[in-house]
Protein backbone atom coordinates (compact mmCIF):
# COMPACT_ATOMS: atom_id res chain seq x y z
CA UNK A 1 0.00 0.00 0.00
CA UNK A 2 0.83 3.10 -0.70
CA UNK A 3 3.18 4.79 2.61
CA UNK A 4 1.17 8.30 2.36
CA UNK A 5 -2.12 6.85 2.37
CA UNK A 6 -0.80 4.65 5.29
CA UNK A 7 0.14 7.85 6.52
CA UNK A 8 -3.25 9.13 6.75
CA UNK A 9 -4.92 5.84 7.93
CA UNK A 10 -2.66 5.11 10.94
CA UNK A 11 -3.72 2.60 13.24
CA UNK A 12 -4.50 4.90 16.10
CA UNK A 13 -7.18 6.66 13.50
CA UNK A 14 -8.63 3.33 12.24
CA UNK A 15 -8.96 2.41 15.74
CA UNK A 16 -11.00 5.64 17.44
CA UNK A 17 -12.96 5.18 14.29
CA UNK A 18 -13.95 1.81 15.08
CA UNK A 19 -14.60 1.90 18.52
CA UNK A 20 -15.02 6.49 19.17
CA UNK A 21 -14.11 7.32 22.72
CA UNK A 22 -16.92 9.67 24.52
CA UNK A 23 -19.24 8.81 21.82
CA UNK A 24 -22.26 9.21 23.57
CA UNK A 25 -24.73 12.34 24.36
CA UNK A 26 -23.86 14.41 27.96
CA UNK A 27 -26.34 14.41 29.76
CA UNK A 28 -25.36 17.24 32.16
CA UNK A 29 -23.79 19.02 29.15
CA UNK A 30 -23.68 23.00 30.19
CA UNK A 31 -22.12 23.78 26.82
CA UNK A 32 -22.90 22.08 23.35
CA UNK A 33 -22.27 22.98 19.69
CA UNK A 34 -22.91 21.68 16.20
CA UNK A 35 -20.42 21.53 13.65
CA UNK A 36 -21.31 20.88 9.87
CA UNK A 37 -19.15 20.43 6.94
CA UNK A 38 -22.11 21.31 4.08
CA UNK A 39 -19.56 20.53 1.43
CA UNK A 40 -19.22 16.41 2.60
CA UNK A 41 -22.43 16.47 4.97
CA UNK A 42 -20.66 15.64 7.91
CA UNK A 43 -22.53 16.49 11.16
CA UNK A 44 -21.69 15.88 15.26
CA UNK A 45 -22.05 17.11 18.38
CA UNK A 46 -20.28 18.24 21.15
CA UNK A 47 -20.97 18.44 24.89
CA UNK A 48 -19.28 19.62 27.64
CA UNK A 49 -19.52 20.12 31.10
CA UNK A 50 -17.83 22.62 32.00
CA UNK A 51 -16.78 23.68 35.87
CA UNK A 52 -14.80 27.04 36.52
CA UNK A 53 -13.42 26.92 33.06
CA UNK A 54 -12.12 23.48 33.53
CA UNK A 55 -13.58 20.70 30.66
CA UNK A 56 -14.53 17.92 33.78
CA UNK A 57 -16.26 15.61 31.19
CA UNK A 58 -16.79 15.62 27.15
CA UNK A 59 -18.56 13.66 24.50
CA UNK A 60 -19.62 13.92 20.93
CA UNK A 61 -22.16 12.37 18.69
CA UNK A 62 -22.74 12.03 14.79
CA UNK A 63 -21.64 11.27 11.32
CA UNK A 64 -18.40 11.37 8.91
CA UNK A 65 -15.59 10.12 7.31
CA UNK A 66 -12.49 8.23 9.75
CA UNK A 67 -10.59 10.91 9.82
CA UNK A 68 -13.05 13.31 11.22
CA UNK A 69 -14.79 10.86 13.71
CA UNK A 70 -10.92 9.66 15.16
CA UNK A 71 -10.01 13.41 15.34
CA UNK A 72 -13.06 13.67 17.50
CA UNK A 73 -12.59 11.02 19.11
CA UNK A 74 -8.89 11.83 20.04
CA UNK A 75 -10.19 15.46 21.03
CA UNK A 76 -12.45 14.56 23.14
CA UNK A 77 -9.65 11.74 25.07
CA UNK A 78 -7.29 14.40 24.91
CA UNK A 79 -9.10 17.77 26.11
CA UNK A 80 -10.89 15.91 29.18
CA UNK A 81 -9.24 17.72 32.44
CA UNK A 82 -7.77 20.58 30.27
CA UNK A 83 -8.71 24.09 31.46
CA UNK A 84 -10.72 26.17 28.41
CA UNK A 85 -7.43 28.02 27.67
CA UNK A 86 -5.36 25.07 27.53
CA UNK A 87 -7.70 23.67 25.15
CA UNK A 88 -7.77 26.83 22.76
CA UNK A 89 -4.24 26.45 22.86
CA UNK A 90 -4.21 22.94 21.71
CA UNK A 91 -6.88 23.83 18.95
CA UNK A 92 -4.26 26.51 17.64
CA UNK A 93 -1.43 23.84 17.61
CA UNK A 94 -3.82 21.11 15.81
CA UNK A 95 -4.91 23.37 13.29
CA UNK A 96 -1.30 24.32 12.59
CA UNK A 97 -0.71 20.80 12.43
CA UNK A 98 -3.09 19.43 9.80
CA UNK A 99 -2.76 22.54 7.59
CA UNK A 100 1.19 21.76 7.36
CA UNK A 101 2.18 25.24 9.56
CA UNK A 102 3.50 23.36 12.89
CA UNK A 103 6.76 22.39 11.75
CA UNK A 104 9.02 21.92 14.49
CA UNK A 105 9.54 18.29 15.57
CA UNK A 106 9.32 18.96 19.27
CA UNK A 107 6.56 20.59 18.91
CA UNK A 108 4.77 18.20 17.11
CA UNK A 109 5.42 15.44 19.25
CA UNK A 110 4.28 17.10 22.47
CA UNK A 111 1.12 16.94 20.87
CA UNK A 112 0.73 13.49 21.53
CA UNK A 113 -1.33 11.38 20.00
CA UNK A 114 -2.86 14.09 18.36
CA UNK A 115 0.30 14.04 15.96
CA UNK A 116 -1.10 11.19 14.00
CA UNK A 117 -3.20 13.66 12.14
CA UNK A 118 0.17 15.16 10.58
CA UNK A 119 -0.50 13.19 7.38
CA UNK A 120 -3.46 15.20 6.43
CA UNK A 121 -1.63 17.99 5.51
CA UNK A 122 -1.10 16.07 2.23
CA UNK A 123 -4.43 15.99 1.71
CA UNK A 124 -5.89 19.49 1.45
CA UNK A 125 -9.37 18.39 1.06
CA UNK A 126 -9.65 16.28 4.22
CA UNK A 127 -8.01 19.33 5.95
CA UNK A 128 -11.76 20.57 7.17
CA UNK A 129 -12.79 16.74 8.20
CA UNK A 130 -9.84 16.66 11.08
CA UNK A 131 -10.52 20.59 12.16
CA UNK A 132 -14.62 19.88 12.20
CA UNK A 133 -14.42 18.42 15.94
CA UNK A 134 -12.00 21.11 16.81
CA UNK A 135 -14.06 24.05 15.64
CA UNK A 136 -17.06 22.61 16.96
CA UNK A 137 -15.11 22.23 20.42
CA UNK A 138 -14.36 26.02 20.58
CA UNK A 139 -17.83 27.41 20.13
CA UNK A 140 -19.01 24.60 22.75
CA UNK A 141 -16.23 26.18 24.51
CA UNK A 142 -17.56 29.60 24.54
CA UNK A 143 -21.21 28.64 24.68
CA UNK A 144 -22.79 30.46 21.59
CA UNK A 145 -25.01 27.25 21.14
CA UNK A 146 -25.10 28.19 17.58
CA UNK A 147 -24.22 26.07 14.40
CA UNK A 148 -20.85 26.28 13.08
CA UNK A 149 -19.94 25.15 9.50
CA UNK A 150 -16.21 24.28 8.01
CA UNK A 151 -17.08 25.98 4.70
CA UNK B 1 -27.70 -11.46 -43.68
CA UNK B 2 -24.93 -9.25 -42.19
CA UNK B 3 -26.37 -5.94 -41.19
CA UNK B 4 -24.49 -2.76 -40.82
CA UNK B 5 -23.45 -2.95 -37.19
CA UNK B 6 -21.63 0.02 -36.24
CA UNK B 7 -19.41 -0.28 -33.11
CA UNK B 8 -17.68 2.51 -31.17
CA UNK B 9 -14.30 1.84 -31.07
CA UNK B 10 -12.67 3.25 -27.69
CA UNK B 11 -9.62 3.12 -27.91
CA UNK B 12 -10.09 5.53 -30.70
CA UNK B 13 -12.21 7.58 -28.65
CA UNK B 14 -9.84 7.68 -26.07
CA UNK B 15 -7.18 8.97 -28.08
CA UNK B 16 -9.84 12.45 -28.83
CA UNK B 17 -9.36 13.47 -24.70
CA UNK B 18 -6.22 14.13 -23.81
CA UNK B 19 -6.27 14.13 -20.03
CA UNK B 20 -7.06 10.55 -20.07
CA UNK B 21 -3.47 10.17 -20.59
CA UNK B 22 -2.53 11.62 -17.41
CA UNK B 23 -0.93 9.80 -14.35
CA UNK B 24 -2.44 10.53 -10.55
CA UNK B 25 -0.50 8.85 -7.73
CA UNK B 26 1.51 7.82 -10.53
CA UNK B 27 -1.12 5.66 -12.19
CA UNK B 28 -3.38 6.11 -14.94
CA UNK B 29 -6.31 8.51 -14.42
CA UNK B 30 -9.52 6.68 -14.63
CA UNK B 31 -12.24 8.92 -14.56
CA UNK B 32 -15.21 8.32 -12.91
CA UNK B 33 -16.82 11.72 -12.33
CA UNK B 34 -18.54 12.65 -15.28
CA UNK B 35 -21.66 13.52 -13.70
CA UNK B 36 -19.97 16.28 -12.35
CA UNK B 37 -18.08 17.50 -15.35
CA UNK B 38 -16.87 15.39 -18.88
CA UNK B 39 -13.44 15.18 -20.20
CA UNK B 40 -13.53 17.48 -23.20
CA UNK B 41 -11.98 16.66 -26.72
CA UNK B 42 -9.28 17.69 -28.22
CA UNK B 43 -10.88 19.32 -31.04
CA UNK B 44 -13.07 21.30 -28.38
CA UNK B 45 -9.80 22.35 -26.43
CA UNK B 46 -8.12 23.76 -30.04
CA UNK B 47 -11.55 25.24 -30.34
CA UNK B 48 -11.27 27.42 -27.82
CA UNK B 49 -7.34 27.99 -28.85
CA UNK B 50 -7.89 28.92 -32.14
CA UNK B 51 -11.10 31.44 -31.15
CA UNK B 52 -8.10 33.90 -29.11
CA UNK B 53 -5.36 33.09 -31.54
CA UNK B 54 -7.91 34.06 -35.07
CA UNK B 55 -11.21 35.72 -33.82
CA UNK B 56 -11.04 37.08 -30.49
CA UNK B 57 -12.97 40.31 -30.32
CA UNK B 58 -16.56 41.19 -29.42
CA UNK B 59 -19.89 39.47 -30.52
CA UNK B 60 -23.15 41.73 -32.00
CA UNK B 61 -20.64 44.96 -32.04
CA UNK B 62 -18.24 45.98 -34.04
CA UNK B 63 -18.38 46.62 -37.78
CA UNK B 64 -14.74 45.28 -38.38
CA UNK B 65 -14.19 41.78 -39.75
CA UNK B 66 -12.67 40.26 -36.53
CA UNK B 67 -16.36 41.03 -34.44
CA UNK B 68 -18.06 39.84 -37.61
CA UNK B 69 -16.48 36.88 -38.17
CA UNK B 70 -16.79 35.88 -33.95
CA UNK B 71 -20.23 36.52 -34.75
CA UNK B 72 -20.69 34.35 -37.06
CA UNK B 73 -19.17 31.50 -35.09
CA UNK B 74 -21.05 32.16 -31.91
CA UNK B 75 -24.49 32.56 -34.12
CA UNK B 76 -23.44 28.85 -35.89
CA UNK B 77 -22.84 27.68 -32.52
CA UNK B 78 -26.75 28.25 -31.39
CA UNK B 79 -27.41 26.73 -34.70
CA UNK B 80 -25.85 23.66 -33.94
CA UNK B 81 -27.50 23.46 -30.76
CA UNK B 82 -31.07 23.88 -32.59
CA UNK B 83 -30.20 21.38 -34.45
CA UNK B 84 -29.08 18.98 -31.69
CA UNK B 85 -31.96 19.25 -29.86
CA UNK B 86 -34.12 19.82 -32.48
CA UNK B 87 -35.77 22.64 -31.99
CA UNK B 88 -37.28 24.80 -34.77
CA UNK B 89 -36.88 28.59 -33.95
CA UNK B 90 -33.14 30.53 -32.80
CA UNK B 91 -35.15 32.74 -30.65
CA UNK B 92 -35.98 29.56 -28.46
CA UNK B 93 -31.86 28.91 -27.94
CA UNK B 94 -31.46 31.25 -25.04
CA UNK B 95 -27.58 31.11 -24.12
CA UNK B 96 -26.61 31.26 -20.96
CA UNK B 97 -24.12 30.37 -18.06
CA UNK B 98 -24.91 26.40 -17.25
CA UNK B 99 -27.84 24.94 -16.03
CA UNK B 100 -28.27 26.58 -12.67
CA UNK B 101 -28.15 30.35 -14.78
CA UNK B 102 -30.92 28.97 -16.99
CA UNK B 103 -32.74 27.52 -14.32
CA UNK B 104 -32.89 30.86 -12.03
CA UNK B 105 -33.57 32.70 -15.49
CA UNK B 106 -37.01 30.85 -15.35
CA UNK B 107 -37.46 31.22 -11.95
CA UNK B 108 -37.11 34.64 -11.90
CA UNK B 109 -38.49 35.90 -15.55
CA UNK B 110 -41.51 33.52 -15.43
CA UNK B 111 -42.12 33.71 -11.96
CA UNK B 112 -42.02 37.99 -11.65
CA UNK B 113 -44.63 37.75 -14.61
CA UNK B 114 -46.99 34.90 -13.54
CA UNK B 115 -46.50 33.57 -10.15
CA UNK B 116 -48.93 34.61 -7.57
CA UNK B 117 -49.87 34.58 -4.05
CA UNK B 118 -51.12 30.82 -3.12
CA UNK B 119 -49.82 29.92 -6.63
CA UNK B 120 -48.04 25.80 -6.83
CA UNK B 121 -45.08 25.07 -7.81
CA UNK B 122 -44.12 21.30 -8.45
CA UNK B 123 -40.74 19.89 -8.41
CA UNK B 124 -39.45 16.03 -7.65
CA UNK B 125 -37.97 14.75 -4.20
CA UNK B 126 -35.09 13.85 -6.67
CA UNK B 127 -33.78 17.44 -7.60
CA UNK B 128 -30.35 18.95 -7.28
CA UNK B 129 -30.44 22.04 -5.18
CA UNK B 130 -30.66 24.37 -8.39
CA UNK B 131 -33.90 22.96 -9.32
CA UNK B 132 -35.24 23.53 -5.54
CA UNK B 133 -33.12 26.86 -4.15
CA UNK B 134 -34.75 29.02 -7.30
CA UNK B 135 -38.38 28.10 -6.82
CA UNK B 136 -38.00 28.27 -2.85
CA UNK B 137 -36.58 31.97 -3.66
CA UNK B 138 -39.71 32.58 -5.69
CA UNK B 139 -41.86 31.17 -3.15
CA UNK B 140 -40.48 33.58 -0.84
CA UNK B 141 -40.96 35.95 -2.41
CA UNK B 142 -44.43 35.36 -3.92
CA UNK B 143 -46.10 33.60 -1.50
CA UNK B 144 -46.21 31.23 -3.72
CA UNK B 145 -46.29 27.26 -2.24
CA UNK B 146 -43.29 24.79 -3.11
CA UNK B 147 -44.80 21.05 -3.48
CA UNK B 148 -42.29 18.54 -4.32
CA UNK B 149 -43.51 14.66 -6.06
CA UNK B 150 -42.11 12.10 -3.38
CA UNK B 151 -40.34 8.84 -4.51
CA UNK B 152 -40.23 5.28 -3.44
CA UNK B 153 -37.24 3.18 -1.92
CA UNK B 154 -35.84 2.34 -5.44
CA UNK B 155 -35.42 6.30 -6.01
CA UNK B 156 -38.34 6.16 -8.60
CA UNK B 157 -40.71 9.12 -7.91
CA UNK B 158 -44.62 8.24 -7.47
CA UNK B 159 -46.46 8.71 -10.28
CA UNK B 160 -49.97 8.72 -8.46
CA UNK B 161 -48.73 10.77 -6.07
CA UNK B 162 -47.60 13.42 -8.55
CA UNK B 163 -50.90 13.31 -9.77
CA UNK B 164 -52.86 14.23 -6.59
CA UNK B 165 -50.53 17.16 -6.54
CA UNK B 166 -51.65 18.88 -9.35
CA UNK B 167 -54.19 21.69 -8.79
CA UNK B 168 -55.93 24.11 -9.91
CA UNK B 169 -53.58 25.81 -8.29
CA UNK B 170 -50.71 23.97 -9.84
CA UNK B 171 -48.70 27.19 -12.09
CA UNK B 172 -45.43 25.53 -12.65
CA UNK B 173 -43.42 22.10 -12.20
CA UNK B 174 -39.88 21.78 -12.89
CA UNK B 175 -38.09 18.17 -12.98
CA UNK B 176 -35.05 16.74 -13.48
CA UNK B 177 -34.92 14.56 -16.25
CA UNK B 178 -32.05 11.96 -15.05
CA UNK B 179 -31.08 12.26 -11.62
CA UNK B 180 -27.50 13.28 -10.92
CA UNK B 181 -27.22 11.44 -7.65
CA UNK B 182 -29.16 8.23 -8.39
CA UNK B 183 -29.27 8.04 -12.02
CA UNK B 184 -33.15 7.69 -12.37
CA UNK B 185 -34.63 8.68 -15.55
CA UNK B 186 -38.03 10.29 -14.32
CA UNK B 187 -41.29 9.44 -16.81
CA UNK B 188 -40.87 13.56 -18.24
CA UNK B 189 -43.29 12.53 -21.12
CA UNK B 190 -45.76 11.40 -19.00
CA UNK B 191 -45.07 14.61 -16.50
CA UNK B 192 -45.39 16.64 -19.39
CA UNK B 193 -48.44 15.24 -21.16
CA UNK B 194 -50.35 15.13 -17.55
CA UNK B 195 -49.36 18.70 -17.16
CA UNK B 196 -50.27 20.11 -20.35
CA UNK B 197 -53.65 18.07 -19.95
CA UNK B 198 -54.14 21.13 -17.40
CA UNK B 199 -52.14 23.87 -19.35
CA UNK B 200 -49.43 23.87 -16.62
CA UNK B 201 -45.61 24.71 -18.07
CA UNK B 202 -42.93 22.87 -17.51
CA UNK B 203 -39.05 22.82 -17.61
CA UNK B 204 -37.45 19.92 -18.15
CA UNK B 205 -33.68 19.64 -16.33
CA UNK B 206 -31.40 18.12 -18.79
CA UNK B 207 -28.08 18.52 -17.22
CA UNK B 208 -27.54 14.84 -16.68
CA UNK B 209 -29.28 13.83 -19.96
CA UNK B 210 -28.24 15.53 -23.29
CA UNK B 211 -24.82 13.78 -23.00
CA UNK B 212 -26.17 10.60 -23.00
CA UNK B 213 -29.49 10.37 -25.15
CA UNK B 214 -30.88 12.06 -28.47
CA UNK B 215 -33.25 14.79 -26.84
CA UNK B 216 -35.95 16.18 -29.54
CA UNK B 217 -38.05 19.17 -27.96
CA UNK B 218 -40.49 19.12 -30.14
CA UNK B 219 -41.25 15.59 -29.68
CA UNK B 220 -41.24 16.23 -25.72
CA UNK B 221 -42.77 18.86 -25.93
CA UNK B 222 -41.48 20.43 -22.88
CA UNK B 223 -42.16 24.61 -22.49
CA UNK B 224 -38.07 24.33 -21.35
CA UNK B 225 -35.13 22.74 -21.18
CA UNK B 226 -32.18 23.66 -19.21
CA UNK B 227 -28.81 21.68 -19.34
CA UNK B 228 -24.89 22.79 -19.52
CA UNK B 229 -22.32 22.81 -21.63
CA UNK B 230 -19.34 21.37 -19.58
CA UNK B 231 -21.33 18.00 -18.54
CA UNK B 232 -21.59 17.90 -23.00
CA UNK B 233 -17.66 17.52 -23.55
CA UNK B 234 -18.08 21.38 -23.83
CA UNK B 235 -16.26 23.87 -21.97
CA UNK B 236 -17.31 24.83 -18.56
CA UNK B 237 -19.70 28.84 -17.80
CA UNK B 238 -21.92 28.04 -21.33
CA UNK B 239 -25.24 26.61 -21.18
CA UNK B 240 -28.37 26.50 -22.94
CA UNK B 241 -31.97 27.44 -21.90
CA UNK B 242 -34.64 26.56 -24.60
CA UNK B 243 -38.33 27.86 -24.31
CA UNK B 244 -41.03 27.99 -26.40
CA UNK B 245 -41.34 31.46 -28.29
CA UNK B 246 -44.81 31.37 -26.42
CA UNK B 247 -43.78 32.16 -23.01
CA UNK B 248 -40.62 34.00 -23.57
CA UNK B 249 -42.08 36.75 -25.48
CA UNK B 250 -44.46 37.45 -22.59
CA UNK B 251 -41.50 37.25 -19.90
CA UNK B 252 -39.27 40.30 -18.41
CA UNK B 253 -35.71 40.18 -19.04
CA UNK B 254 -34.27 38.46 -16.64
CA UNK B 255 -30.59 40.76 -16.45
CA UNK B 256 -29.62 44.21 -17.74
CA UNK B 257 -27.51 45.34 -19.75
CA UNK B 258 -25.37 45.02 -23.29
CA UNK B 259 -26.67 43.14 -26.08
CA UNK B 260 -30.20 42.74 -24.31
CA UNK B 261 -31.55 46.49 -25.68
CA UNK B 262 -32.63 47.84 -28.61
CA UNK B 263 -32.54 50.99 -27.53
CA UNK B 264 -32.22 53.08 -23.89
CA UNK B 265 -32.44 56.26 -23.32
CA UNK B 266 -33.03 57.41 -19.44
CA UNK B 267 -36.23 57.77 -19.78
CA UNK B 268 -36.95 54.29 -21.81
CA UNK B 269 -35.68 50.91 -22.69
CA UNK B 270 -36.75 48.64 -25.52
CA UNK B 271 -35.79 45.26 -25.22
CA UNK B 272 -34.24 43.59 -27.98
CA UNK B 273 -35.99 40.62 -29.54
CA UNK B 274 -35.27 36.80 -28.88
CA UNK B 275 -33.02 35.06 -27.73
CA UNK B 276 -31.33 38.64 -27.37
CA UNK B 277 -33.58 39.90 -25.02
CA UNK B 278 -32.26 37.03 -22.33
CA UNK B 279 -28.58 37.62 -22.75
CA UNK B 280 -27.13 40.74 -20.93
CA UNK B 281 -23.55 41.25 -21.21
CA UNK B 282 -20.39 39.83 -23.35
CA UNK B 283 -20.83 36.22 -22.80
CA UNK B 284 -17.91 33.64 -22.87
CA UNK B 285 -17.60 33.26 -26.48
CA UNK B 286 -14.81 30.96 -26.93
CA UNK B 287 -16.80 28.94 -24.57
CA UNK B 288 -20.01 28.88 -26.89
CA UNK B 289 -17.82 28.23 -29.87
CA UNK B 290 -16.73 25.50 -28.13
CA UNK B 291 -19.32 24.05 -27.33
CA UNK B 292 -20.79 24.02 -31.05
CA UNK B 293 -17.44 22.03 -31.64
CA UNK B 294 -18.08 19.46 -28.91
CA UNK B 295 -21.60 19.13 -30.97
CA UNK B 296 -20.12 18.08 -33.62
CA UNK B 297 -18.02 15.81 -32.14
CA UNK B 298 -20.86 14.20 -30.50
CA UNK B 299 -22.66 13.89 -33.78
CA UNK B 300 -19.98 12.33 -35.49
CA UNK B 301 -19.49 9.70 -33.27
CA UNK B 302 -23.28 9.26 -33.66
CA UNK B 303 -25.68 10.27 -30.34
CA UNK B 304 -27.59 6.60 -30.77
CA UNK B 305 -24.16 4.70 -30.69
CA UNK B 306 -23.10 6.76 -27.36
CA UNK B 307 -26.30 5.83 -26.24
CA UNK B 308 -25.99 1.73 -26.76
CA UNK B 309 -22.56 1.96 -25.90
CA UNK B 310 -23.30 3.59 -22.75
CA UNK B 311 -25.95 1.24 -21.67
CA UNK B 312 -24.29 -1.88 -22.56
CA UNK B 313 -21.61 -0.38 -20.30
CA UNK B 314 -23.47 0.44 -17.66
CA UNK B 315 -25.01 -2.84 -17.44
CA UNK B 316 -21.67 -4.12 -17.07
CA UNK B 317 -20.58 -1.99 -14.10
CA UNK B 318 -24.16 -2.28 -12.25
CA UNK B 319 -22.96 -6.23 -12.14
CA UNK B 320 -19.33 -5.73 -11.61
CA UNK B 321 -19.90 -3.38 -8.73
CA UNK B 322 -23.07 -4.94 -7.26
CA UNK B 323 -21.29 -7.85 -6.47
CA UNK B 324 -18.57 -6.41 -4.44
CA UNK B 325 -19.02 -7.56 -1.02
CA UNK B 326 -20.38 -5.36 1.70
CA UNK B 327 -21.55 -3.02 -1.13
CA UNK B 328 -24.69 -1.56 -0.94
CA UNK B 329 -25.94 0.19 -4.50
CA UNK B 330 -28.25 3.20 -3.45
CA UNK B 331 -30.98 3.96 -6.16
CA UNK B 332 -32.26 0.79 -7.93
CA UNK B 333 -34.73 2.41 -10.10
CA UNK B 334 -36.12 0.04 -13.32
CA UNK B 335 -34.87 2.97 -15.59
CA UNK B 336 -31.54 3.82 -14.31
CA UNK B 337 -28.39 4.91 -16.45
CA UNK B 338 -24.88 6.21 -16.16
CA UNK B 339 -24.98 7.04 -12.67
CA UNK B 340 -23.54 4.20 -9.93
CA UNK B 341 -23.92 5.47 -6.43
CA UNK B 342 -22.93 3.08 -3.58
CA UNK B 343 -22.56 2.64 0.08
CA UNK B 344 -19.74 0.45 1.37
CA UNK B 345 -20.40 -0.63 5.00
CA UNK B 346 -18.67 0.68 7.88
CA UNK B 347 -16.66 3.47 5.74
CA UNK B 348 -17.69 6.84 5.02
CA UNK B 349 -17.83 7.82 1.21
CA UNK B 350 -14.66 10.07 1.85
CA UNK B 351 -12.44 7.61 2.77
CA UNK B 352 -13.54 5.52 -0.48
CA UNK B 353 -12.80 8.66 -2.58
CA UNK B 354 -9.56 9.13 -1.16
CA UNK B 355 -8.63 5.47 -1.00
CA UNK B 356 -9.69 5.01 -4.66
CA UNK B 357 -7.50 8.39 -5.64
CA UNK B 358 -4.48 6.66 -4.87
CA UNK B 359 -5.32 4.02 -7.84
CA UNK B 360 -5.57 7.07 -10.18
CA UNK B 361 -9.24 6.65 -9.46
CA UNK B 362 -11.40 9.77 -9.82
CA UNK B 363 -14.98 9.22 -8.24
CA UNK B 364 -17.10 11.93 -6.36
CA UNK B 365 -18.24 11.23 -2.57
CA UNK B 366 -20.98 13.50 -0.53
CA UNK B 367 -24.11 14.17 -1.03
CA UNK B 368 -23.91 15.35 -4.87
CA UNK B 369 -25.79 18.82 -4.02
CA UNK B 370 -29.08 16.61 -3.68
CA UNK B 371 -29.35 16.49 0.09
CA UNK B 372 -32.92 15.86 0.30
CA UNK B 373 -32.23 12.67 -1.71
CA UNK B 374 -29.53 11.69 0.89
CA UNK B 375 -32.00 12.37 3.64
CA UNK B 376 -34.41 10.35 1.93
CA UNK B 377 -32.53 7.40 2.44
CA UNK B 378 -31.22 8.22 5.73
CA UNK B 379 -27.77 8.69 4.71
CA UNK B 380 -24.87 11.71 4.83
CA UNK B 381 -23.39 11.09 1.16
CA UNK B 382 -22.86 8.46 -1.12
CA UNK B 383 -19.62 7.17 -3.26
CA UNK B 384 -20.68 8.02 -7.06
CA UNK B 385 -19.40 6.52 -10.19
CA UNK B 386 -20.78 8.04 -13.40
CA UNK B 387 -19.64 7.33 -16.69
CA UNK B 388 -19.02 8.51 -20.24
CA UNK B 389 -18.33 6.76 -23.38
CA UNK B 390 -14.84 7.22 -23.19
CA UNK B 391 -14.79 4.50 -19.98
CA UNK B 392 -14.18 1.01 -20.97
CA UNK B 393 -14.80 -2.22 -18.89
CA UNK B 394 -11.77 -2.28 -17.28
CA UNK B 395 -12.10 0.51 -15.64
CA UNK B 396 -14.77 -1.00 -13.90
CA UNK B 397 -12.72 -4.39 -13.19
CA UNK B 398 -10.39 -2.46 -12.26
CA UNK B 399 -12.11 -0.21 -9.68
CA UNK B 400 -13.98 -3.28 -8.49
CA UNK B 401 -10.72 -4.67 -7.39
CA UNK B 402 -9.63 -1.65 -5.98
CA UNK B 403 -12.74 -1.45 -4.09
CA UNK B 404 -11.85 -4.36 -2.65
CA UNK B 405 -8.53 -2.58 -1.43
CA UNK B 406 -10.40 -0.26 0.81
CA UNK B 407 -11.82 -2.82 3.17
CA UNK B 408 -7.78 -4.19 3.40
CA UNK B 409 -6.81 -0.07 4.69
CA UNK B 410 -9.32 -0.69 7.05
CA UNK B 411 -8.29 -4.04 7.90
Amino acid sequence: MDSELRELYQQVILDHNKSPRNFKKLEDANHHAEGHNPLCGDHLDVYLQLENDVVKDISFVGNGCAISKSSASLMTAIIKGKTKDEAEELFGKFHDLVTGKLKNTDEIEALGKLAVFQGVQEFPARVKCASLAWHTLHVALNNTEEKISTE
Amino acid sequence: MLTDVKILDVQKIRKDFPILHTLVHGKPLVYFDNAATTQKPLSVIQKEEEYYNTLNSNIHRGVHSLSQKATTAYEQAREKVLRFINASRLSEIIITKGTTDSINLVASSFGKKFIKEGDEIIISHLEHHSNIVPWQLLCEEKKAVLKVIPINDKGEIIFEAFEKLISEKTKFISVVYVSNSLGTVNPVKEIIQLAHSKNIPVLIDAAQAIQHFKIDVQELDCDFLAFSGHKLYAPTGVGILYGKEKYLEEMPPYQGGGDMISSVTFEKTTYNSLPYKFEAGTPNIAGVIGMGTAIDYLNEIGMDLITSYEKDLFEYANAKLSSVEKLTPIGTAENKLSVFSFALEGIHPHDIGTILDFDGIAIRTGHHCTQPVMQRFGIPATARISISFYNTKEEIDFTADALKKVFEVFG
